[in-house]
């Protein structure tokens, strides 16, 4: 008869712990695997200098924050979604069909993505025209439009070394992923004036121009990379010859393995990305419910935290580890303490 | 007499077809050995890796300071009122221990070039929060010196575990040669030393931002508060379905579906039943998330099978003679079972748990859907309601959450972390076999 008793009794806590679903009282963060360090650095200040418990930071990625950001209001809801790319306003319309309606946008600051290869290997200078010839689809040779028919880098820019083209860049669940074809590749595509190429041939759609500039070839050159950076540092360092696309932050914590490339001579470093001369660099974002303040604790204490001079500011812990400070900081805070919410489909 | 000529087949000489086997007896033999051989080559390798790159997580660098809490910094009304003190952030004690660090450089006469600020680098930004705490503890110590052990950085870690050389640093904005020169010279007055590191068994994860801090501590209680919820449903639920399977059910198309199914669901992937859990316990019953009452749940799913196969293998091998016996001295059939039968078969359902909750205790996928990948495991649980309802990590998702973080430090402590996991389930799997060796009978 004990054994009924157990399991009765088994059931009645695992039941009464199910009911009690306590109000919760700490704040809760997903999103971009790029910005959970910050966040993650931030949380842990937050969790030492104030009464609140330290906030909960999960990754998987902007797309699949925001989707849960977007999933409604309510405890069972995380109440920040972080991003390396602004929100869409598909996303903002998913949001307001399911009731999350006020949204504070707030930008922490920049994030350079840097070219990185095996620091024994080759240096490469290279320009967007180089990686838009490597790993386009289709190219434009002799004016006819061809499958990419380069192999080795020295194909693409006599400049560059005899070495194979393979390259290891974001998946496209990734925002570094969009940031890559849109100011990488496509911008690569125009200055070769293989753009003008491709509209003239799909009868002056830009649209379409567009998606044959940024379509990537499947030749096995380029692999996507669905994991984090430590999978691209991963195959860089069993390829040597391989080329991967990391973030700034990354780069920095692991300069004895990796050999940085300058993108149109300007080698990435935090001062020629605030100033804007390093080309490849895109906005941080986190995104607040405004419905959670005062019904979560800490939650507007910890947005505040977050963009305060201390830590988000030029000398913090942020920009210590590999963040550019936003040179417009003080917006972003007057943003967040007057929770200033985003217009509808802005 | 005729000639004595040997016959054809004999015992003696043994024909061509007869060697022919016993070479391919050999052959097989030599193959066994091969394959086992080779079985234990990897595990030797894998050990050696294993402890060769985590034993360094068990130790860290750690520089011995004394700090003047300053009354003027801490305290500025002087009225020692905690809430006061508390508006004092980390940043606020941050030059207390450039003081304290410039200070032992000028008493120990060490030369170098840096200005404090340099100098207070080579400390763990764990080190004010530390201090912080301990001043909030101890608030009547406020304008005396204190001797304080501090973390230091995690590149001045890898400097003296080796991960770190002069060569490595050249492109490394996070640390200088001066700082090394500084760091040989504290080693040399004994003030800088590595020791063993207590905080990484039983302390919270850290940010990105200082890996020389970050535990397993906390992961380790949700494992176990996982690991409690899985034993409190999944053996009663198991030893219940298999008892009514085994000895009560009718053996009919209903039982034998039942059986089959049983048996599918132990090899179902455990990713599965991340998602069933994702969908059912937090979509739809709106259990919170990254809770490890929703993960206990998950991998009583998935345990919960196993539990079965082996409760009733193990009901299987009780004699039916002991319940003919029962039942012929007029216990009912329910006395026969509780009575005799279970008794009898405990040490097998035991083992049966036992390596049920080791298997869930390393499982990680089914964890990565419900929310336990990420800075999550900051907070120690007070109390049973939080260990259970509130955010936190496991073990194995810890580990991978450390493997794929970007300062190699991170890395040394995933392997730290895997050798702790090891000694749970290697202590797990002993427990098991010495039950049945101690309890097992044979019939």
């Amino acid at each position: 008869m004990s054994l009924v008793k157990l399991t009765t009794s088994a059931l009645a806590i695992s039941a009464v712990c199910a009911t009690a679903a306590v109000a919760r009282d700490q704040v809760q963060v997903a999103g971009s695997s790029t910005v959970l360090p910050y966040a993650s650095i931030v949380a842990e200040a937050f969790g030492e200098n104030f009464d609140f418990p330290t906030p909960v930071v999960e990754s998987g990625g902007s797309s699949a924050g925001l989707k849960r950001f977007c999933e409604g209001v309510g405890e069972n809801t995380i109440d920040i979604a972080n991003a390396s790319r602004k929100i869409k306003s598909s996303e903002q319309e998913v949001c307001a069909s399911n009731g999350v309606t006020d949204i504070i946008e707030v930008q922490i600051g920049y994030d350079g993505i840097v070219f990185a290869s095996d620091i024994d290997g080759n240096t490469f200078e290279f320009t967007p025209e180089d990686w838009y010839k490597a790993l386009s689809a289709e190219v434009v040779v002799d004016g006819a439009i061809v499958a990419n028919p380069y192999k080795n880098w020295s194909e693409v820019n006599a400049s560059f070394p005899d070495q194979p083209i393979q390259a290891y860049i974001p998946g496209t669940k990734h925002g570094t992923r969009e940031v890559f074809e849109e100011k990488v590749i496509l911008a690569g595509c125009e200055a070769t004036g293989d753009f003008e190429a491709f509209k003239a041939a799909n009868g002056d759609d830009k649209k379409a121009a567009e998606k044959a500039c940024i379509a990537l070839r499947t030749d096995g050159a380029s692999v996507d990379i669905d994991g984090d950076y430590t999978e691209t540092l991963a195959r860089i360092e069993s390829n040597k010859d391989g080329i991967g696309v990391f973030g700034l932050a990354f780069y920095e914590n692991n300069t004895d393995k990796l050999s940085v490339a300058t993108m149109s001579g300007v080698e990435p470093t935090v001062e020629t990305i605030s100033t804007g001369d390093y080309p490849v660099s895109r906005p941080l974002f986190f995104y607040v419910k405004k419905a959670h303040i005062g019904v979560i604790p800490g939650l507007k204490e910890f947005a505040e935290f977050f963009v305060a001079d201390e830590i988000a500011g030029p000398d913090g812990p942020l920009a210590e580890y590999g963040l550019v400070s936003d040179p417009e900081l003080a917006t972003v805070q007057d943003t967040v303490a007057n929770e200033t919410v985003l217009g509808n489909g802005s | 007499m005729t000639d004595h000529t040997t016959p054809k087949n004999s015992l003696l000489r043994q024909d061509a077809r007869t060697v022919k086997r016993n070479r391919a007896e050999t052959r097989f033999k030599a193959y066994g050995i091969a394959a086992i051989a080779v079985g234990l080559l990897m595990l030797l390798i894998l050990l050696t890796t294993i402890i060769g790159r985590g034993t360094g997580a068990f130790q860290q660098t750690f520089l011995t300071l004394d700090v003047q809490l300053l009354e003027a910094k801490l305290d500025k009304k002087g009225n020692r009122d905690l809430e006061d003190i508390k508006k004092v952030s980390t940043f606020g004690y941050a030059p207390l221990m450039a003081a304290a660090l410039e200070k032992k450089v000028a008493d120990t006469g060490i030369e170098t070039g840096l200005k404090p600020k340099d100098m207070a680098a080579i400390l763990s930004k764990d080190a004010a929060a530390q201090l912080r705490d301990f001043v909030l503890e101890n608030t009547d110590l406020i304008g005396s010196s204190v001797e304080f052990r501090f973390l230091t950085n995690s590149r001045v870690d890898g400097y003296l575990k080796g991960r770190v050389t002069r060569e490595s640093i050249a492109n490394d904005k996070n640390i200088s040669t001066a700082q090394l020169d500084l760091v040989d010279a504290l080693i040399a007055d004994g003030a800088l030393e590595k020791r063993f590191n207590l905080a990484f068994i039983t302390g919270a994860d850290a940010s990105d931002a200082r890996p020389e801090a970050a535990g397993m501590g906390v992961s380790m209680l949700g494992s176990l508060f996982m690991m409690l919820v899985v034993l409190a449903l999944a053996l009663p639920i198991g030893v219940a379905a298999s008892i009514y399977l085994e000895e009560f059910a009718p053996k009919n198309w209903i039982t034998d579906i039942i059986e089959v199914n049983i048996s599918n669901l132990a090899a179902v992937p455990s990713i599965v039943f991340g998602i069933l859990g994702l969908a059912v316990f937090i979509n739809y019953m709106h259990l919170p998330n990254s809770a490890p009452l929703v993960g206990g749940l998950v991998l009583t799913l998935m345990t919960l099978p196993t539990i079965i196969i082996s409760t009733r293998a193990s009901l299987k091998s009780v004699p039916p003679s002991i319940r003919d016996a029962a039942l012929g001295v007029g216990a009912s059939k329910m006395q026969s079972v509780f009575h005799h039968v279970l008794p009898l078969a405990a040490p097998g359902i035991l083992t049966g748990t036992i390596i049920g909750l080791a298997q869930a205790l390393g499982e990680t996928a089914p964890l990565l859907l419900i929310g336990m990948v990420g800075f999550i495991a900051s907070n120690p649980p007070d109390g049973i309601a939080s260990g259970l309802l509130d955010p936190n990590s496991a073990m194995p998702a810890q580990i991978y959450e450390w493997a794929k973080r970007a300062d190699p430090a991170f890395y040394e402590r995933a392997w730290g972390g895997i050798i702790i996991l090891l000694v749970f389930l290697v202590t797990m799997n002993a427990i098991a076999v010495m039950l049945r060796r101690r309890f097992e009978r044979r019939w």
